[in-house]
């Protein structure tokens, strides 16, 4: 398994124009699968346009203690990209003032920004109603100083969601690396003993489930059942709910699906699964995704692809909702995985 | 025409059969879709079932699309090989089986 970025391996996939490429072209070209873009047209969806803004999802940097293979951020401890206290000042003069009732903070390891705490105790008292922070588990358990997050979470009221691919230990080690496992049991214990993902606690903690490989995720419900027998029978471990969550084909999930020869399959089984249903809720419509350097987005997808707003305001420095909310989405092939089955957003199923 | 008997693509065709017999295309496939939902086995366990039978009657498509479909509902490689061992274990048993047909037959024919 590799343990450095696309981008630190000189990878041709770090660059986002050579990922359009692919994504626009091979079997969409040729005309074997439709563009996105048709595919919504069809269904009566294309322009996609945002509703009313419930999310800020602000990414603080692409640093992580961990390189998933699936990563769509290309995310790893040789990453440099972090977001600055002065970008942070700024997203929380937005946060204090935003229609949005959930903001999400996301990296990388959001815990690794060295102004993380800072930022999550200036942005708890904006008064948010949803404060989430991505967390991936083991950097709980990574170093002595990352000990405490759970307490400091708590302190905050944090909603805590984690990436957790599966219940057994070769599975998740071999889509996140050896030891990831045992690391992350450890790690939800510890926040089980604060109080967290306990039945009835107001200290939500929900798990995040992404395939391992080039499959769609099964029935959110069913997993959800599976994965709390599992943790509760073997370990004791308590959370509230499991997202399920498809792959989409960027960064090294497309890294992935290329060298594995599983890329048309892949984009066969995702565009066979369009459902319009999903299209109604796909995360772009309600959310807003602002990236390390302050730039804005419509989902993290379309940050890792370089792929910024289609709208006067680009950053976080002029932001204005309203004429945010007046865009259109910019689209592309990858969207196939938010749109396939149940389709996919950073809170699972929309459909 | 393809040059070889089996065509991992063509999987993805099975729909069509219902071109050329649209009703007892749609018939077979709300049947086999009806099959599949949860009931007095989950959909889950169908799932293995299918597995097995697939290895059984040896169809290569079915093996691809049970292995994903187990894949996706987070089934165990292990159980997926216990699901195929089963199958296996009744195919070679009814094979032995048919062995007391031939032991009656000899005793029958030798004196
Ligand atoms: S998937 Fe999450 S935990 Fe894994 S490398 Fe990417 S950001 Fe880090
Ligand atoms: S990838 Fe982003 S822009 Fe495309 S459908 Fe998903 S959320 Fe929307």
């Amino acid at each position: 398994m590799a343990t450095k970025s696309l981008k630190a391996r000189h990878n041709e996939l770090a660059a986002t124009d050579r990922q359009l490429d692919i994504l626009n072209g091979g079997i969409f070209k040729e005309g074997r699968l439709p563009y996105f873009k048709d595919k919504l047209a069809k269904t009566g969806h294309f322009p996609l346009r945002p509703k009313k803004l419930e999310i800020l999802q602000i990414n603080v940097g692409y640093m992580c203690n961990q390189v998933c293979q699936h990563c769509h951020v290309d995310a790893g401890p040789d990453r440099k990209e972090i977001m600055t206290r002065e970008t942070m000042e700024q997203c929380l003069e937005v946060i204090r003032n935003t229609g949005a009732h959930t903001l999400d903070l996301t990296g990388g390891a959001p815990e690794m920004n060295p102004d993380f705490r800072w930022f999550v105790e200036e942005a708890s008292k904006a008064g948010i109603k949803d404060f989430i922070v991505r967390s991936n588990l083991t950097i709980i358990r990574a170093n002595k100083k990352y000990h405490d997050l759970p307490e400091f979470f708590r302190k905050h009221n944090v909603h805590v969601v984690s990436s957790m691919p599966h219940y057994t230990r070769g599975k998740t080690d071999k889509q996140r690396g050896d030891g990831v496992f045992d690391k992350s049991i450890q790690a939800l214990k510890d926040l089980n003993a604060v109080g967290y993902g306990m039945p009835g606690s107001d200290l939500r903690l929900d798990l995040v489930y992404n395939p391992s490989g080039a499959f769609l995720p099964g029935d959110q419900e069913a997993m959800e059942k599976d994965f709390k027998k599992a943790l509760d029978e073997d370990f004791g471990i308590q959370f509230h709910n499991l997202f399920a969550i498809t792959n989409l084909p960027i960064a090294r999930f497309l890294d992935y699906l290329l060298a594995s020869e599983n890329y048309e399959d892949y984009m066969y089984s995702l565009v066979e699964a369009y459902n319009p249903a999903a299209v109604e809720n796909v995360m772009c419509t309600n959310t807003i995704s602002v990236s390390w350097d302050g730039w804005l987005y419509d989902c993290d997808f379309n940050q890792m692809l370089g792929l910024k707003v289609d709208s006067k305001v680009k950053h976080i420095s002029e932001y204005n909702e309203d004429l945010l909310n007046n865009r259109n989405i910019i689209i592309s092939q990858h969207c196939y995985g938010c749109t396939a089955g149940a389709g996919s957003s950073c809170q699972g199923s929309v459909a | 025409m393809a040059n070889s008997y089996y065509d991992p693509a063509d999987l993805r065709k099975f729909g069509k059969i219902t071109e050329w017999s649209e009703e007892l295309g749609t018939k077979f496939f709300d049947y086999y879709s009806k099959v599949f939902e949860e009931g007095a086995l989950s959909a889950r366990e169908k799932s293995l079932i299918a597995l097995a039978v697939a290895h059984v009657v040896k169809c290569p498509y079915c093996i691809d699309a049970y292995t994903k479909d187990g894949l996706q509902r987070g089934i165990t490689k292990e159980e997926m090989m216990e699901a195929v061992h089963a199958g296996a274990a009744i195919e070679s048993g009814a094979t032995l089986v048919h062995g007391v047909q031939m032991m009656n037959k000899y005793n029958k024919l030798s004196m």
